[in-house]
């Protein structure tokens, strides 16, 4: 792949991109059309869209690693696409819940996210997803200032591991695939946590050397 | 699917309806006829079962479609997802097959599973059927009394629990090399409940032999409690003293109990039982007391704080 790409190739990608990320929804219109979604189609509508929710939630934050380690930034071009399919699978999974699931049955759902915890969780989840999702745009960045922005969609991390919780507490007992997730989430925030502390004891020797002060760490004393 | 606004009758509902009443006939047909004693009896599954009864315990609503019935399994022996008993219980071989009914009886014996059919006329019994995760059906049974078979063997006074060990063979059964469950799949009913004219040993579904995937050649089925009660691919009946340990207690005592009766009261820690989605339609209904069998199963409850014994 190219380091560097043009403006137009950009667009292309972008493009392709947008329509990849469609095919999952596509999918389930196609299946519930053709009747190919099983027995109980509204369990198997509302778990695919909770299952592409986690998928986008965790490509997106592969992007900045994956920069990282092929130094292909254009990467970071494609995140806030990532992001928004993640909010929009996310949105879709919600009305599933609560049109396809509870038919609007908003006694049964207040009572589902008060009583059941994984309910409660995937909707706090998806509350912080909110700010997140309209924020997005290159005019609010520009409005809270990059640092700010910066801040405020940290809060992934946090989306991010509710999400797993969600689905591991949903599970009746074969938990291998919430394992998985969350392994997979694992990885992609221990590799920022190392590369943080890597990056503060980088910064450290340099100060240090600036300073003409020995570095010691505390084993040395 | 997609339909969506609830209608009074789904499409899904009316063809495989006919179907069965079509297959029904067929069954009346040859129980008629001197011929249904002298077929042979089936061993494999989608072959029609002869002789069969109607029974008074069946319910009048539309079953649920075959197809739904036979590829919406939970089936753990096979993997955890429901389409895993369709796709891999083909494997498994149900003949020659034997259930041993032993522990506190005055005659241990062990059923050749073909006896076992012959042992009682074949009932036909359309039941409820409730899962623990909030979904249903309506599955025409077919099978004999579980009471028929333990007056067999006659229950010694000591007895007062009946426990049952369903296979567990890793060469056919890819799912008990995982450790999802303590294997064997044990289940358990107080003695008074297996006794209970509505506990059925079932041997086929919809007029023909039991399809693997719903616990081949012959399972439990319990309908006034949750799903799972109803052991699959059973090898073993225990008469015993003490109350069984059954493979969801072991799993999580918390979230499943030895009794497990259908009850909209009780919830489930994770989630509600106050209604359930009816395989093929699209809104919710609400879940009855004992899954609407309260009025033959409530009194074997009387004065037990059914919080407490979930």
């Amino acid at each position: 792949m190219p380091v560097q790409v043009s403006a137009r190739q950009l667009a292309a990608i972008k493009f392709t991109l947008f329509v990849l990320c469609l095919t999952p929804l596509a999918r389930l219109g196609w299946g519930a059309w053709d009747d190919a979604l099983g027995a109980n189609p509204i369990e198997y509508i509302q778990r695919s869209l909770g299952t592409w929710t986690l998928n986008f939630l965790l490509i997106t934050l592969a992007v900045s690693p994956a920069r990282k380690l092929t130094g292909l930034h254009w990467l970071l071009r494609l995140r806030r696409m990532l992001g928004l399919y993640a909010f929009c699978y996310a949105l879709l999974h919600l009305v599933s819940y609560l049109w396809l699931d509870q038919f609007f049955d908003w006694q049964a759902i207040a009572r589902d996210i008060l009583k059941r915890p994984f309910i409660t969780v995937g909707m706090s989840a998806f509350i912080l997803l909110l700010p997140l999702a309209a924020t997005s745009s290159k005019l609010m960045v520009k409005r809270l200032g990059g640092r700010r922005w910066q801040q405020l969609h940290r809060a992934v991390y946090a989306i991010a591991i509710l999400a797993v919780v969600h689905y591991w507490w949903l599970v009746k007992k074969d938990i291998t695939l919430p394992a998985i997730y969350a392994i997979l989430l694992a990885l992609l925030l221990g590799i920022r946590a190392l590369w943080r502390e890597q990056e503060r004891r980088r910064q450290l020797a340099r100060s240090s050397q600036l300073h003409g002060i020995p570095v010691v760490s505390i084993k040395d004393r | 699917m997609m339909i969506l606004r609830p209608t009074d009758i789904l499409p899904s509902e009316i063809a495989p309806r006919a179907l069965f009443e079509k297959r029904r006939d067929f069954l009346k047909g040859i129980a008629g006829t001197a011929l249904a004693a002298a077929l042979p009896i089936s061993a494999f599954a989608g072959e029609k079962l002869p002789g069969v009864r109607n029974s008074p315990f069946s319910t009048t609503e539309a079953p649920t479609p075959y197809k739904d019935v036979t590829t919406y399994n939970n089936f753990y022996e096979f993997g955890s997802d429901k389409a895993d008993p369709a796709e891999y219980a083909q494997r498994l071989k149900t003949r020659p097959w034997s259930v041993s009914v032993e522990g506190l009886v005055k005659h241990a014996k062990t059923f050749a599973i073909d006896d076992l059919i012959k042992l009682a006329p074949l009932e036909e019994r359309i039941y409820r059927m409730r899962c623990v995760e909030g979904w249903s059906m309506v599955i025409p049974w077919l099978g004999l009394p579980l009471a028929t078979l333990l007056k067999q063997v006659e229950p010694l006074g000591s007895a007062k629990y009946v426990e049952f060990v369903s296979a567990a063979d890793k060469e056919t059964m890819p799912g008990v090399k995982s450790r999802v469950l303590d294997w064997p799949y044990v289940e358990g009913l107080r003695l008074d409940e297996a006794m209970q004219p509505l506990t059925l040993l079932a041997l086929g579904l919809y007029g023909e032999v039991l399809p693997n995937q719903n616990g081949a050649p012959v399972r439990l089925v319990v309908p006034w409690k949750y799903g799972f009660k109803g052991g699959k691919s059973i090898v073993k009946i225990r008469l015993v003293e003490n109350q069984p340990q059954t493979a969801w207690m072991k799993a999580n005592s918390h979230e499943y109990g030895f009794y497990s009766n259908v009850n909209p009261n009780v919830d489930h820690p994770r989630w509600s039982q106050a209604t359930e989605r009816r395989i093929g339609e699209f809104r919710k209904r609400k879940t009855l007391l004992f899954n609407g069998y309260a009025e033959q199963v409530a009194q074997l409850y009387a004065g037990m704080d059914l919080q407490k014994f979930f």
